[in-house]
């Protein structure tokens, strides 16, 4: 792989509620090599978004550093936030309320170019007809408001307003996940070409596993706040190690009638983040769990190139060459 | 055999909005068996809610049923028609015989009155029981619907459980009264994957116990795959192709089913192949072609395709409405 654009180290995200300590983000770490699409999946209340809009500062982290290209973010300051912040944008899952109703799309798409004071009213106009063309929109739908689209449409228009900056990173958080399926295998098809032609870097946040399959390089599972499973994409799918990611994958109904799948059905729900699980957090839902399981956080276990499982469960190759 | 619980012939719908009219559905008819599940699938704007609301009698106020039978079996044997069934007759098979599960649970849960309650309440409106039998039966179906530690969630409000427990206890008040008919929905379309898988295993065991007859609404083919009998696609208001299950996963043969089965990322495909998404958007209801309503986003279209189209068979149950059907086998890799 490629030398990583974004080097996420001990992340850890807590919200203080009167209940008590919310552990969002719970050390977390990965690289993001340059040019490539990770996935982050995970159920809902695993920490997946939060993660996403820690990583931009858009909620401040509590504490671990996020570094990119060199830099870690969370030591900037306003003013080094905001300019680098121009490298990276986030696609948000519901075109509807994440467009200003009442602008045009053109004023949606050049804002954040007026915000950092790029080019004239003229030249902005023409990178907005640009971007609506790179996106498979036309030039002439810049005077319309956001209503006036499809879901699908509308979605386009968010991507060329992350676009508009020129970003080397994007944040996509579920970005497809409001459209029916033949207007999603467009979309999908589209930041594949966007990441071809610019070289972009991204974070694709989905709870659609065959999404992600679909369209990452590497994945990064997540239960409970943290990380249980992270490698390749097409390894990672073939040979998932973390229990967790087995019972995941098993679990996606499959557009075959004829498949015989022996398939691991997990019991209940995800635990309340107030109240983790001591020791592996998954262990109060999983097949394999023992008494081990009980104490202690469990550490990376090399399970195959780039693939780390953390799982006290499971046999690895410890010896990384 | 006795006859199908629910037989739909020629169903036509039409709502008024800003003064004109337009057809929501058009000419739609499926059949469904005892004991057996058929799926409506189709994305946005397909007709398939309408549908189920039509069976219900609970279109909005703008819309009615403008052409065509919904005849339902009762219990009894009867065959009702429920088009021209009376209101307060629906009323009555609405919730006991005909029963309906969404993907919002909280769109038939009350926030203010704990779930013992409700399904208690459910009960009283449709059979007779004094308090404390009435308490046992809601008991007996917290157990059935697998909610673990069910005597002391009796007194629990919505708020107060999960999204998949919430689902659970929705359809306990939906077969509290023993339907012969359950409409369902999307009913795990909010739900997490594992969570998903356990509703769907829920759904399949409590079927077989009780024999009652699905009609399952959905638009992921995958979900389709795992829990229907027989299938009808449709798309813009009308059915495009019915089979048996097996049959349309091995010979999908309107060029829609197979652009939605081109859409999907299935697992495991192979590697840098990229996805065939069909062009273009849905019509909108007040502006669809004169013939085909899929002609404009079809690669086989042709000037055949602008006059209307209707189902024809393939043979052995398996209809199709298009001129120009794809004719080759699916290959499984």
């Amino acid at each position: 792989m490629s030398e990583p654009l974004l080097q996420i180290r001990n992340l850890s995200k807590r919200f203080e509620t009167p209940r008590g300590t919310v552990h969002a983000v719970n050390d977390v770490s990965f690289d993001i090599p340059r040019g490539s699409i990770t996935g982050l999946v995970g159920e809902s209340g695993s920490g997946k978004t939060t993660l996403g809009r820690s990583l931009l500062r858009l909620i401040e982290p509590s504490e671990g550093q996020t570094i990119f290209d060199g830099t870690d973010l969370n030591r900037l300051d306003k003013s080094g936030l905001r300019a680098a912040r121009r490298r990276m944008q986030i696609i948000f899952q519901d075109p509807v309320s994440s467009l200003n109703p009442r602008l045009r799309v053109r004023d949606v798409i050049a804002e954040g170019l007026r915000a950092h004071g790029i080019g004239n009213a003229r030249s902005r106009r023409d990178k907005v007809a640009e971007l609506l063309e790179e996106v498979g929109l036309s030039a002439d739908h810049m005077n319309r408001f956001p209503h006036e689209f499809s879901g699908g449409q509308r979605q386009r228009i968010g991507i060329a307003r992350a676009l508009a900056l020129e970003p080397e990173f994007i944040v996509a958080d579920e970005s497809v996940s409001a459209l029916d399926v033949s207007i999603q295998a467009q979309v999908l098809n589209l930041l594949l070409d966007l990441r071809e032609k610019r070289n972009l870097t991204m974070l694709f946040i989905a709870h659609d596993l065959s999404v992600v399959e679909y369209l990452c390089d590497q994945i990064v599972v997540m239960y409970l706040g943290r990380v249980v499973e992270k490698g390749p994409s097409r390894p990672l799918y073939r040979n998932p190690s973390h229990p967790y990611t087995q019972a995941l994958l098993s679990a996606i109904p499959m557009p075959d009638p004829g498949l015989e799948r022996s398939r691991t059905l997990l019991k209940g729900d995800i635990p309340s983040p107030l109240h983790p699980p001591s020791g592996c957090v998954f262990r109060t839902r999983c097949p394999k769990a023992a008494e081990i399981c009980a104490a202690g956080t469990p550490e990376p276990v090399t399970v195959g190139q780039f693939h780390q499982s953390y799982c006290k469960r499971i046999e690895g190759r410890h010896a990384t060459t | 055999m006795t006859g199908p619980v629910l037989d739909v012939s020629n169903l036509q719908v039409t709502f008024r909005a800003r003064g004109r009219s337009v057809t929501a559905l058009r000419d739609v008819s499926f059949t469904l068996h005892p004991g057996k599940t058929l799926a409506l699938v189709g994305e946005s704007g397909s007709g398939k809610s309408v549908s189920s609301l039509a069976i219900m009698g609970l279109l909005p106020k703008n819309g009615a049923v403008a052409g065509g039978e919904i005849r339902y079996r009762r219990p009894d044997g009867k065959v009702s028609d429920l088009t021209t069934l009376p209101e307060r007759e629906m009323r009555k098979l609405r919730g006991s015989s005909i029963a309906m599960i969404f993907q919002e649970p909280m769109s038939l849960l009350n926030p203010l009155f704990t779930i013992g309650d409700q399904i208690g309440e459910m009960l009283l409106l449709h059979d007779p029981l004094d308090a404390q039998a009435r308490r046992k039966r809601v008991l007996e179906m917290l157990e059935l619907v697998e909610i673990p530690a069910a005597a002391s969630r009796l007194d629990n409000y919505p708020h107060e459980l999960s999204g998949g427990m919430r689902q659970r206890v929705m359809i306990a008040l939906a077969l509290v009264c023993n339907p012969t008919l359950l409409i369902a929905d999307e009913p795990t379309t909010a739900l997490d994957v594992t969570i998903q898988a356990q509703i769907l295993d829920l759904m399949r065991r409590l079927q077989k116990e009780m024999g009652m007859s699905i009609l399952f609404i959905t638009h992921d083919m995958g979900v389709v795959a795992e829990v229907a009998d027989d299938v009808a696609v449709m798309y813009a208001g009308a059915i495009v192709e019915q089979a048996a299950v097996d049959t349309l996963f091995a010979r999908p043969s309107h060029p829609y089913t197979r652009g939605l089965l081109g859409s999907i990322p299935m697992p495991g495909r192979p590697e840098g192949e990229r996805l065939v998404p069909i062009p273009g958007t849905v019509p909108p209801l007040h502006a669809m072609p004169p013939g085909c309503a899929f002609a404009p986003r079809c690669k086989r279209a042709d000037h055949a395709c602008e006059h209307p189209v209707t189902l024809s068979e393939l043979g052995q149950g398996h209809r199709i409405a298009c001129f120009h059907p794809v004719s080759q086998e699916v290959e499984h890799v």
